[in-house]
This record gives structure tokens, sequence and C-alpha cells, in this order.
């Protein structure tokens, strides 16, 4: 390991390496083939072997102008070419134009005798002359096991097929030998021994009764190279691999923002929407109004003039178009005028790989702005977790690195959305919006949010989110004492809030009465008893004045009766001296 | 030796008068080649004499012939006729394998 970390540090120490042109195969070698060396394909039955080898020249010869000799020993020539004519290679074509040369070797086991010493010159002789003859640079052996079936000593064999290896490298050609799986090896028949540059190896496997292929670099001497298992396809173009992530990570970004075509949408993302280029989650439950989300970012990206590409996978184009008439979107016209496409298909269809592969296809084919997938989760039900999450990283890679912005809504079932979609989604979402049902007071309210949105200032408050026969409006939930509260609660809660105000008004012009009225009250009271006051103090004046006469009336008449009583006094004088001198005796 | 020629153009050109026609494909003059020779010549004399003519093809100077009968070992006798196609690997060191493969046991 450290060797070869140190041998690719320095350039000059770097092993030549010849491109296969395969997509996918050379990230993973890190530039291809090791060039002028051997490298064994092997793999069970149906892998793919004769395709990957055969592809391999074909790209060789149409891309790399390097011509190629593919020597086999199964096919025949016809066979072969018809084989991989139903991939668009153009096998006879290239044969025409000397830049690829077929050689059948056939030995029929029944008809061949052995008997005694012999050698392989034979087939060294075929080799050299079909290399010499077109100056070939590739060569390809499709499959030197069928020479253990018809030679039976196997000493000389096995003695000759290490000569044919050191030959084909003292040739410098680089070569592709395909060999079939054994049972306890890599090859039946052990061939890995001979090989000790490159080994490859091809797999078909069925889970889930979906059929995925897979490639493995075993071994590359003297080079790094991805050591996964990594899925592959066999599409009408050939050969891709699809590694699970790309080795760099360093995508252009872009700094436009791109509308969302719901105005009060773009104000919680900053008041513009989001970046292009970003990949973007919409998560909810079902009924939350996804789809209609992803339609109205459709047809604004539409509105700009930028092509979109609508991928369902629940809904057909027809009804989405027919759904979307009932909230006032219009798609059929941007259908009409090309800046639309769906892609609709059953999840069920075929595997996960097979569904990337077509999406990728379309996706070149039409080279959108917009890529719409809805939804990715009914995508994912196939195939175990990490090739899920694996091909929806695949997926985001290769759209981030076209530079096309990407929405995928993600139906969850569970009441915790979060904790749901971030278990089945890839973390490398740029923006993520939840979109909730909320049950209660004998009705359903959808509310919205945003998640995260990297890179853009971004509202954190929930949102209700309203259909109707207008589009979508957001407004604001109703937070306040008693929670949130949305829909007719919301309503009502406003129309209590009214009454609340108008009450308190009433309550006030009432209090602003009463004071009114207790004040007349006081006042009349007080000019009441001013008026008793008033009264009393007449009155009182008047007893004055009468006093005061009748005083002066006494007075005047007491000194007159004074004058008549005088005797009485002076006899009324002694009377009580001489009672007092009697008791005395 | 009977005939030996490196052209079969020129072998088949000729009437075919011999019932036997048998190609020995042979890489240089290495001594394999020249033991295969030796021991096929010595079979035929034996068993098919005056019935046979064998054609040598070098593959060193003819290259392109190997294909023509799906050589890949050298030394291979091929019997061209009589029909069918019998094919023999090796160098003829083995009388007995030798006779089977050609369908000699017959005529002997």
């Amino acid at each position: 390991m450290k060797n070869s970390s140190a041998k690719s540090n320095s350039p000059a120490m770097r092993l030549s390496k010849c491109p296969s042109g395969i997509q996918g195969l050379d990230e993973i070698t890190d530039g291809g083939l090791p060039r002028g060396r051997t490298t064994l394909v092997c793999g069970g039955a149906g892998c793919g072997k004769t395709l990957l080898a055969a592809e391999f020249l074909v790209r060789g010869a149409v891309q790399f102008n390097e011509p190629g000799v593919f020597v086999t020993f199964e096919e025949t020539e016809k066979e072969l070419e018809s084989n991989v004519a139903s991939l668009g290679f153009d096998l006879n074509g290239l044969v025409e134009r000397k830049k690829i040369l077929l050689d059948y070797v056939h030995i029929e086991p029944s008809e061949v005798q052995e008997c005694g010493d012999y050698d392989l010159e034979g087939l060294f002789v075929r080799l050299n002359h079909a290399i010499d003859s077109i100056g070939a640079k590739r060569v390809v052996l499709d499959t030197l096991e069928a020479l253990f079936a018809c030679l039976p000593n196997e000493t000389i064999l096995r003695a000759e097929l290490r000569r044919l290896f050191r030959w084909l490298k003292d040739k410098g050609v680089t070569a592709v030998i395909t060999a079939e799986r054994g049972r306890e090896g890599l090859t039946r028949h052990g061939l890995e021994e001979y090989v000790s540059d490159c080994v490859i190896l091809l797999d078909h496997r069925v889970n889930d009764q979906i059929a995925t292929r897979h490639l493995r670099v075993v071994k590359y001497r003297g080079s790094l190279h991805g050591t996964n298992e990594f899925p592959f396809l066999i599409g009408d173009t050939g050969i891709s691999v699809l590694p699970i992530t790309s080795l760099t990570l360093n995508h252009k970004v872009s700094n436009e923002r791109i509308g969302t075509g719901i105005p009060r949408l773009d104000a919680m993302l900053g008041g513009q929407g989001f970046f292009r280029g970003s990949s973007i989650l919409l998560s909810g439950t079902p009924g939350t109004g996804k789809t209609i989300i992803a339609s109205n970012f459709a047809h604004a990206a539409c509105k700009r003039r930028e092509r979109v590409l609508f991928f369902s996978f629940e809904e057909s184009p027809q009804q989405i178009i027919r759904n979307m008439h009932s909230i006032d979107l219009h798609m059929e016209p941007m259908v009409k005028r090309g800046l639309l496409r769906f892609h609709s298909a059953r999840p069920s269809l075929c595997g996960l790989e097979m569904h990337l592969a077509t999406m990728f296809k379309e996706i070149a084919e039409f080279n959108p702005h917009v890529v719409i997938v809805d939804p990715i989760t009914s995508l994912m039900e196939s195939g175990t977790e990490s090739e899920r999450k694996g091909m929806v990283t695949r997926l985001i890679d290769y759209l981030k690195a076209s530079q096309v912005t990407s929405l995928f809504t993600s139906l969850t079932t569970a009441s915790n959305v979060v904790q749901e979609s971030a278990t089945a989604m890839p973390a490398d979402m740029d923006a993520w919006l939840l979109l909730q049902n909320i049950e209660g007071n004998g009705e359903r309210n959808r509310l919205f949010y945003v998640l995260k949105a990297r890179g853009m200032a971004h509202s954190n408050q929930i949102r209700e989110f309203l259909i109707s026969d207008r589009g979508i409006e957001i407004v604001d939930a109703y937070i306040g004492a008693s929670g949130v509260l949305t829909g007719s609660a919301r309503v009502a809660q406003g129309a209590l809030e009214k009454a609340a105000v108008l009450s308190s008004q009433q309550e006030a012009a009432q209090l602003k009465r009463e004071v009114e009225r207790k004040r007349t009250a006081l006042e009349r009271q007080i000019k009441d008893m001013r008026t008793d006051h008033e009264t009393e103090a007449e009155e009182l004046r008047r007893i004055a004045e009468q006093v005061g006469t009748r005083t002066l009336m006494l007075t005047t008449d007491r000194a007159a009766s004074g004058h008549l009583r005088q005797a009485d006094a002076k006899a009324s004088v002694r009377i009580p001296n001489v009672a007092r001198n009697g008791r005395k005796v | 030796m009977k005939t030996k020629t490196d052209k079969p153009a020129a072998a088949t050109s000729r009437p075919a008068t011999k019932p036997w026609q048998l190609r020995l494909y042979v890489m240089d003059q290495t001594p394999k080649s020249r033991t295969a020779f030796a021991n096929l010549r010595k079979i035929c004399e034996t068993h098919l004499k005056d019935q046979y003519e064998i054609t040598v093809i070098d593959l060193l100077k003819n290259p392109m012939l190997a294909k023509g009968d799906q050589i890949l070992a050298v030394p291979t006798v091929v019997r061209k006729l009589p029909s069918p196609v019998r094919t023999i690997i090796g160098n003829l060191s083995d009388t007995e394998r030798v006779l089977v493969g050609l369908d000699l046991r017959q005529i002997v």
C-alpha cells in the first residue's frame, strides 16, 4: 500500500494507463487498464465479460485510435458482430476499416487427437499475424479456457499459456483475457496465476427479484484503484459502471438564484429562491402537496424558458397535467413548446441501476436546467439501503456536476417525518422543505417549513400551506398562547380576537357613559344640597332674627315684672329663718 | 519424402490422384517439426504406400494459412481427404494413436 501510494506521488514512476473508454471504469481504475500488460476479466455466465472486452476494443479503436484484435474461442465472427451490434457497436464497419480484426479460433474436440509433444506456436503465429496486419495495440482473448476443453494435456497447455502472456507483454499490447468464474478460485482453471497485473471480477446477483451486475477490481498492481463493488449496467450504448461517488467533490457552484414559482416561498428563502444547481428535498406524508409544489417549480422554470425534465414514478404525465388544472396551473403549453418533458415509469419496471441509467440517458439527451423526481422514495423501494442511498448520491452527483437544479419529493409515512427522511435520504441535499399534515378539531391542515437551506438566509417560521383553485398560498399560522393554530381554528381564533376587541371597546364606552352619569348625578346632588343649604341658611337667619327680637322683649318684660315682685321677695326671706329656730328648740 | 511444398495451392492444383491428402503444419525447421514429419512419413509408408500425399506448411513463412485449418498447436496433421477432416496434434511419436487418429485401423 505504501509502495503504491509512493508510486502515484511521483509522476515519473507512474504506471502507464490505457483508457478503456468504458463509462466509469476509467474512474475506478484511475485512468484505465495497465498499458502493455494483461488484464484478466472473470465472472460467471452472463455477466458481461465478452461485452466488456468488446467494448474495450471498440472504444479503443473509435476513441483512442488504437486498433485491436479480438480472438474469440467461443463465438464465430458473425455471432459476435450481431451480439455487439445490439449495443450500438458497428463491429463490421470497424473490421472493414481495418480498425478491428476478428479471429475465430475453433477447435472441435471430437476431431482432434493428441499425440506426443507439441506447442501452441500456431496460436502465436495467428496472433502475431493479426496484430501486425492492423498494427493492433489492444488484444482480447475470449475465452482462453475453451482450450482446456480441447487440449487434454494440461502440462503443455499451462506452460504455453505462461509463454503466451509473457509474449503478449513483450509484444507491448494491452490485453484483456476473459475467464469463467471458478468454484474455488477466481477462474475455473486458475488463469489468475498467470495474470498478475490487473484482475477484474464481474458478478451478476439477484436481489429481491431484481438482478444487478457488479464489477470489482480485485487486483491492480502498481496503481490505486477503487476496491469496492460497483454496480454496472449493460445499456444500449454499452457498459456503464456507476461509481457510488466520484472520486472528487469539486462541482462548480453557481450564485444564481432561481424562483420556486411560489412568491411566499421565495420570501422564506431570503426573497430569491434556491441556488441554481442545488439539490432540493421535499418530504412529506401523503397528500401534503409535494407534487403540487414540484409542478409549480417546474412551471416557474419553464416560464423562464428553461428546460425541465420531470420523472414521475407515480402518475402518468396526462394525470399530472389534468390534476394541476385544478389549481390553475397549465403545463401542457410547456410540454408543447418542448420546455417540459415527462418521463413516467413504474418503479418495479426494472432494478435501481437500470432506472438510474435511464435517467442519466434522458438527462444527457434533453439537457435540462431543472430535474424533478417525483417521488424518489417509490424508486427506493427496491434494493438494499446502501444501494438506494448510493443511487441517490450518484444521481445528485451527476446532476450537480452538470449544474442541474434538482428537486426530489420524498414520501414519508411515519409521523416523524424528519427522522424517517433523514435515515432514508443521504445528507447531501442542499435544501430541505418539510410538508406536514396536522389533524385536530375535526380537520386536517397542511403545514410547511424550511428545514434546511444551505448558504442562504431562510425563515424559521412554520407556515400554513393552502391549496385552492387559484394555486398555492402560504399563510402565517396562528402562533399564540394556546399553541399553533391552523385552518378553521386559525380563522376562529382571528374572529375571537376581533370579538374581544369589539367587546372591550363597548366596555370602555359603557364605562365612559357610567362616569358621565355619575358625574351628572353628583352635580345634581351638589345642586340639591346647595339648595337645601340655602334654605336652611335662610331659615336659620330667620330664626336668628326671631331669637333677637324675643330676647329684647324678654329683657323688657323682666324689668317690668321685677318691680312687681319686689315685696314678695322680702317676705320670703324671713320665713325660712323662723323654721330654723323652731327646729332648734 | 514424397512431396514437400509450402504451397497447398500447388498441391491441390495437381490432379488429386492420391486418395489420402495430408497436411502437416509446422513452425520452422525445429527438431519437433522434423520428428513429426519423419514419424508421419514412416506411418504412411507403412500403411498407405503410394496412396498418400503430404503437404508441409511452414507457418513461419505463411502465417495466414493457420486460420484456414484452425491451427493452434504445432505440429498438426490435418487429414483433408478422405473426409471427414481429422486433426492430430503433437509430434506423432505414438504410432498407435496416429493410426486411430487418422482412421487407419481398418486398412491395417
